[in-house]
């Protein structure tokens, strides 16, 4: 199990080692996720002790956000000050952007159906 | 003993100890709610730990800084917490094969809505220009968006907090809207959460199916890329 806590912490680390060299606008954990990818492909299966690594992660992940989340504290008087802008602006864009998401996505997929069966 | 109280406070606080104990307590107590109440979307851990925990530090006058020297060993599990959604999305491949042409365009079709529309619902309301510049990116996870609002001569460290107010606004607003949409593919929802309300969004997705929260982590990552390079040159049309 260590030894996979640790291809997951060196598939970060080379991830932000790309992200530095690169200059790319994409943070090194990301760029960690495609190699661990990458190696689950070329592997061709989830080892099951990374499987439980992974999952033991993945199953926290919102307790993660926390500590960041509090930061919340040192922008209370700014978001005080211009809070109706900002509660309107983050409620309607987030709503706004989860609707035009999943109608695009439901239109392409369905016409993607659509030829799918044509074909068949 | 007012005074050995006061010596033993100064103690703890000086520990990473006691910020990474609160954290963990508040984040059990939102979590415990959350369950409590049939894990309705509105009542989100993550929120409910954050108002608890600010709540504290305010009444005891701590600073961010003093907490965030404990808090850091679980802000750090970010990082590999995010590499490790490579395993949703392996799972979850042949699907997104399949689909990828139409997550595609949902994609870019949200993270242009993402930007435009909070700068524009923003503007009318009579924001700040750093305000603005701060909200644009908010959609996308937090270090890109830092870095794009430092671009675009925004506040970084705002677009930090707007980023997580948005996070959390999505997985709690999100999973209803979704609802009154009738909409039942997790592949949607996922992406569609993911796009909106990136890390936090997809923890939520998680929590409901591993093929919502595949999809989410994808779009989590895509719109990091998707924004780093498309608002830039939207912001240039505009300003």
């Amino acid at each position: 199990m260590l030894f996979y806590l640790t291809v997951i912490l060196a598939c970060q680390l080379i991830g932000e080692l790309i992200t530095v060299a690169s200059g790319l606008p994409i943070p090194g954990p990301v760029i960690g996720m495609v190699l661990l990818l990458a190696g689950l492909l070329i592997k061709g299966g989830i080892p099951e002790d990374l499987a439980t690594v992974g999952d033991a992660f993945l199953t926290n992940l919102s307790l993660l956000f926390v500590p960041a989340g509090v930061g919340v504290m040192l922008h209370i008087a700014l978001i005080g000050e211009e809070g109706l802008a900002i509660t309107l602006a983050l409620i309607g864009s987030t709503l706004a952007t989860i609707a035009v998401t999943v109608v695009v996505m439901r239109l392409l997929s369905r016409s993607a159906d659509a030829a799918d069966s044509e074909a068949e | 003993m007012e005074g050995e109280l006061r010596e033993i406070w100064v103690y703890l606080s000086a520990s990473p100890l006691l910020a990474l104990t609160l954290t963990l307590v508040a984040y059990q107590v939102g979590f415990w709610i959350y369950r409590r109440a049939g894990f309705n979307p509105l009542l989100n851990p993550v929120l409910i730990a954050v108002v608890l925990l600010v709540s504290l530090l305010l009444v005891t006058d701590t600073q961010y800084s003093v907490y965030f020297e404990g808090a850091q060993f679980v802000h750090f599990m970010l990082g590999p917490a995010t590499v490790a959604l490579a395993l949703p999305l392996y799972r979850q491949l042949e699907r997104v094969r399949r689909s990828s042409i139409a997550i595609l365009a949902s994609l870019l079709a949200g993270s242009l809505t993402a930007a435009i529309s909070a700068v524009g619902i923003a503007a009318l309301f009579g924001a700040s220009k750093e305000t603005l510049v701060s909200l644009a990116p908010k959609s996308v996870t937090a270090p890109v968006a830092m870095g794009i609002s430092e671009q675009l001569g925004g506040l970084p460290s705002l677009t930090a907090v707007l980023v997580i107010l948005t996070g959390i606004t999505g997985a709690a607003l999100g999973p209803l809207l979704l609802n009154l949409m009738g909409v039942k593919d997790m592949a949607a929802r996922g992406l569609a959460i993911g796009t909106a309300s990136h890390g936090i969004g997809t923890a939520r997705a998680l929590q409901v199916s591993e093929l919502a929260g595949a999809f989410s982590g994808l779009a989590m990552g895509l719109n990091a890329l998707a924004t780093a390079i498309l608002l830039p040159l939207v912001w240039k049309l505009f300003f």
